[in-house]
């Protein structure tokens, strides 16, 4: 990767990103993981662009490869920063997180940049309160961060950012740690300053799962695929602001990006089953309880829905993001429950028994899904009943799956599968020396 | 003395790491044959040198009670020099440790044997080597007492700040390289406050075991040579040579105040001032108070000095020069070259140190004399073991009824920490006066002197363990009328179960290291003696015998080493996997 910081010229962007690839783990292990395949990303001056994706999709590193944080495998990161003044950085960055230091006070920590770059102490105190004063947070400059709530907090984080007078500020899921409220306010705010321009700064890039979030502060948005990560959509959002989410423009547009982020190509488990030697092995699952698919169900046969429902109402009604909806969705109809057509979740016949059946009936009808349409379960229960003891360690299942996905993911399918296996009674697992068995008693 | 962090903060992460590296690796094998040679070497130079070295000028110790006052702080000066050493070690070896790969392995298992090794069994060597290094004075007699107390408190500090390191907040680091913070603004802005409140509690817990060591290390006959410094250690050998009970008596009553006023002044102030580096977002239930640190919050001048000193302190720190990451991996030619010169000189100085030891084994030590040290280890392994047992079936159950009573809970608290940082060794001469009069057998009731100052660990550790049981948990039991055996088996046990490990491990390595001192005792012209392995190094220390000083010191280590890789350390890890309440 090469930096490079450059002299303005018209119409240059002030970001470009050309051919970025990233692998996480490659090496003796094997090919590695991808999670940012041939991304070509440019951030114009002036805009906010929001960078939507599934969690997987490596938005979160192409941000970090942007900060300078992580260097990517292959490709590059260009930073046309016009002023290449010694107070102002080319980038910073807002985290999830907030990454606050506990022991530094408010001040203290928006201070942090500016005492890296080596400024006067009258000079950094002057911005550092300058950026407390128009993020709103006069009054708290003595305050340690555990006296804070979770919105003033993200607020220093954006002071701290703002301070150091970035070219483009990177914000890497800013709202998500926050409740619905605070998150709304926060947002507001921000997009306040952006348009009265009091911001010291030229652009945004935002990541987010929230697609609502997207539309309403971003003008254009990019849609991300998972696994590998790869741009697949590019949306301009030309509302005018303020936006309103009930405006039906507002509507139609959320709607579109639902649709374009279920309909994405899916992670091709034939291909990657293929690797392995038992065919759909490659398929990572969500870690999803039992109750929550079954309620999900139950939902879709709740008046107004009639076996069927369209994803982003769903998602308003239930107050749930993109990104917690999807997986359900998602489980639902890899184990046949329901089916996925665009925005549409429908219910299959199967899915329809499951809802008037009892929590026996209910059990074995889910069993019978496992077995048949999940080759993880499959697989489980025929290496326990050919084996003699009728036992299996489960590292021996891990390592399988991680031969087509990344330890984290081998973790979770292993954590979904214990959860749904143990629900459907089609085997036992014992934490205690992390082994399957056939849980007969006799 | 083994001490693993009794925090509970940070015993997750400790746990984690204890895992890791159950079983020996070879590295744990360089590092014992270095520290063995390093061992030999330090006692050839003794012997090159003549001993004794009669021309040492000593002030006579008198027990005269108007320089007693003199004798605390000197004993006291000795321990906070101890811990700036042991500072001053932690902070270069444990931020080599986590820089370098290369460095983490050797250094991790030298740390890891470093505390596990009974100290007092080599006072013999440190003492000559200082002497020889300064012959004509005091000085190296008073190098050799720091170096010893240095000796018992640095590696589990060393551990602590290691291990914070390593588990830095990932988003915090991030926030430090975005904004390109130079590594020292890294280490006092990151680093250090990330460290601090672990390495307090360990440093704490270090001093508290340091008393004990100051005081055995201020009076110590190897051969013919008698080493007597200025302090409550030496006030109290000159009272037990006669036999004087009233001054034993002003002993105890000294080291009373000193840790008083060291856990008022000192203590409670910084770990009240410390709990602002917590790297919680939320506050402690209970803030550590201090009345010490609210008096100097108050006061107008502390802070005029202080203010600017922090300011100035902070133009120190360099800022780092402007200029883009260039963090190139080196080309893969060069870095394989540096392995194998690395490789090389690790493997050159395992072949020293193996020569050495083994030229050193054949020229002094012949077989029976280590028979007999293996004998004697396993009557010192019984006697201490019984004695945790007995310390356990007594303590337990009264420190988990204190531990429910909230209102009794925090004053015991503070006493039995306060008895724990008492040095036992100061109120030995009560029970050896006791065994002389009553006539008993030194092998039997010498024994209980080893858990004298140990068994504090397990009423404290009881204590905290039995108080973190959720109120939750106790109402459930209280409602389904779970009781008496239920009760312990279900409830009270599993959640005092890490805690009480963490107590018997730490009860455990002090008891191995007091062995030293309680098995070979004297009152007057009269010497006690209870078998043990304690007993034959003591013996073979004061009779000059190094080698065979170095056989009893080797063996014990090797014990302690052995019980805790094989016993305490899988237990400490199943506990903390089963029963932590998080």
């Amino acid at each position: 990767m090469t930096l490079t910081l450059e002299a303005p010229a018209e119409a240059t962007p002030l970001v470009e990103v050309h051919g970025l690839r990233h692998v996480y783990g490659a090496g003796k292990s094997g090919p590695g993981l991808v999670v940012l395949d041939d991304v070509n990303v440019s951030l114009r001056d002036h805009e906010i662009v929001g960078l939507l994706g599934r969690s997987g999709s490596g938005k979160s590193t192409l941000l970090r490869s942007i900060a300078g944080l992580i260097t990517p495998s292959e490709g590059e990161v260009r930073i046309n920063n016009p002023s290449g003044d010694a107070g102002q950085s080319a980038v910073a960055m807002v985290f999830q997180s907030f990454a606050l230091f506990p022991w530094l006070t408010v001040e203290k920590n928006v201070e942090l940049g500016l005492e890296a770059k080596g400024l006067a102490p009258e000079v950094r105190r002057k911005r550092t309160l300058a950026a407390i004063d128009l993020i709103g947070l006069d009054g708290f400059e003595n305050a340690y961060p555990k006296e804070l709530s979770g919105g003033m907090r993200q607020r220093v984080g954006l002071a701290r950012a703002l301070v150091v007078e970035p070219a483009v500020l990177l914000m890497d899921e800013p709202f998500s740690a926050l409740d619905v409220l605070t998150a709304e306010t926060l947002r507001t705010d921000l997009v306040d300053l952006w348009t009265e321009g009091r911001m010291p700064i030229r652009s945004i890039l935002m990541v987010t799962h929230n697609i609502e979030e997207a539309v309403l502060m971003c003008d254009r948005v990019l849609v991300f695929s998972s696994n590998p990560g790869r741009v697949v959509a590019e949306v301009e959002v030309d509302l005018p602001r303020p936006r309103h989410r009930l405006d039906p423009s507002f509507r139609a547009l959320v709607d579109d990006l639902y649709g374009r982020m279920t309909t994405q190509p899916k992670p091709t488990s034939a291909q990657q089953g293929a690797r392995t030697g038992t065919p759909g092995l490659g398929v990572a699952l969500a870690v999803l309880d039992t109750d929550t698919l079954a309620s999900m169900i139950e939902r879709l046969v709740t008046p107004p829905n009639d076996g069927e429902a369209d994803l982003a109402d769903l998602a308003a009604h239930l107050q749930m993001e993109a990104d917690e909806l999807l997986p359900i969705a998602e489980t639902l109809q890899l184990m046949r429950f329901a089916d996925m057509a665009g925005r549409t979740l429908r219910l299959t016949p199967a899915g329809r028994r499951y809802e008037a059946a009892d929590v026996d009936r209910r059990k074995q009808i889910f069993a019978q899904h496992l077995l048949a349409y999940v080759p993880l379960a499959r697989h489980i229960r025929s290496v326990l009943d050919e084996s003699p003891s009728h036992q299996a360690p489960a590292s021996r299942f891990r390592e399988e799956l991680e031969e087509s996905m990344s330890p984290a993911y081998a973790e979770e399918t292993i954590e979904a599968i214990v959860t749904w296996g143990r629900y459907a009674e089609i085997f036992a697992y014992h934490e205690d020396d992390d082994r399957f068995s056939l849980d007969d008693p006799a | 003395m083994v001490f693993l962090s009794s925090d509970r903060l940070n015993a997750g992460l400790l746990a984690r790491f204890a895992r890791r590296r159950l079983a020996p690796n070879r590295y744990d094998l360089i590092a014992m044959a270095l520290i063995g040679a390093i061992a030999v070497l330090l006692v050839h130079g003794a012997r090159q040198m003549n001993l004794p070295v009669a021309a040492l000028h000593q002030t006579p110790v008198t027990l005269d009670l108007a320089r007693l006052p003199e004798y605390a702080l000197r004993s006291t000066l000795r321990m906070f020099a101890a811990i700036l050493g042991s500072l001053l070690f932690t902070f270069v070896v444990a931020t080599l440790a986590a820089r370098s790969r290369k460095a983490e392995l050797l250094i991790i298992p030298m740390l890891d044997i470093g505390q596990s090794i009974p100290v007092l069994s080599f006072i013999a060597f440190t003492l000559t080597f200082f002497v020889n290094l300064f012959p004509r004075s005091e000085l190296g007699v008073e190098l050799a007492a720091i170096f010893m107390v240095f000796t018992a408190q640095a590696w589990n500090m060393a551990f602590s700040f290691y291990q914070s390191l390593r588990t830095l907040p990932s988003d915090l680091e991030e926030v430090c390289r975005q904004f390109g913070l130079s590594p020292w603004q890294r280490f006092f802005k990151l680093e250090l406050p990330f460290a601090t409140p672990a390495l307090i509690w360990n440093t704490m817990m270090s001093m508290s075991g340091g008393w004990f060591f100051v005081v055995a290390s201020e009076a110590f006959t190897v051969g013919q040579t008698n080493y007597m410094l200025p302090g409550i250690g030496s006030w109290l050998a000159v009272a037990i040579q006669r036999e004087d009970l009233a001054a034993v008596g002003w002993a105890v009553a000294a080291m009373a105040v000193i840790i008083i006023v060291y856990d008022q002044l000192l203590f409670r102030p910084i770990v009240a001032w410390a709990d602002k580096f917590r790297f919680e977002m939320t506050a402690s239930e209970i803030e550590p108070q201090s009345w010490f640190l609210d008096l100097l919050n108050r006061t107008r001048l502390a802070k005029r000095l202080l203010t600017p000193l922090s300011g100035w302190l902070g133009r120190l720190i360099p800022t780092r020069p402007r200029v883009v990451r260039s963090s190139r991996p080196l080309n893969p030619a060069a870095a394989l070259w540096i392995d194998r010169v690395w490789a090389l000189a690790v493997t050159a100085a395992v072949v020293w140190a193996v020569v050495t030891i083994g030229l050193f084994l054949i020229r002094h030590i012949v077989v029976r004399d280590v028979l007999e040290a293996f004998q004697d280890g396993i009557l010192t392994l019984l006697r201490v073991a019984v004695l945790i047992v007995i310390a356990s079936l007594i303590w337990v159950p009264i420190g988990v009824w204190i531990g429910l009573r909230p209102q009794w809970a925090q004053r015991v608290q503070a006493l039995a920490q306060f008895l724990a940082a008492f040095p036992a060794n100061v109120v030995f001469p009560f029970a050896i006066m006791a065994i002389v009069a009553l006539r008993l057998d030194p092998d039997i009731w010498l024994s209980p002197l080893i858990i004298l100052g140990t068994q504090w660990y397990i009423l404290f550790n009881v204590v905290a363990g039995a108080s973190a049981i959720p109120t939750d948990l106790r109402e459930a039991a209280g409602i389904f009328r779970v009781r008496s055996w239920q009760r312990w088996r279900d409830l009270i046990l599993p959640g005092i179960m890490p805690f009480y490990v963490t107590g018997a491990l730490t009860a455990s390595g002090g008891s191995w290291n007091a062995s030293v001192v309680a098995e070979f005792v004297s009152w007057g012209s009269t010497t006690l003696k209870a078998r043990g392995l304690g007993a034959y190094i003591a013996q073979a220390t004061a009779a000059g015998d190094i080698p065979r000083v170095a056989l009893g010191a080797t063996v014990m280590s090797l014990f302690v080493i052995v019980l805790n890789r094989s016993l305490w350390r899988p237990l400490y890890n199943y506990a903390e996997d089963r029963f932590r309440l998080t």
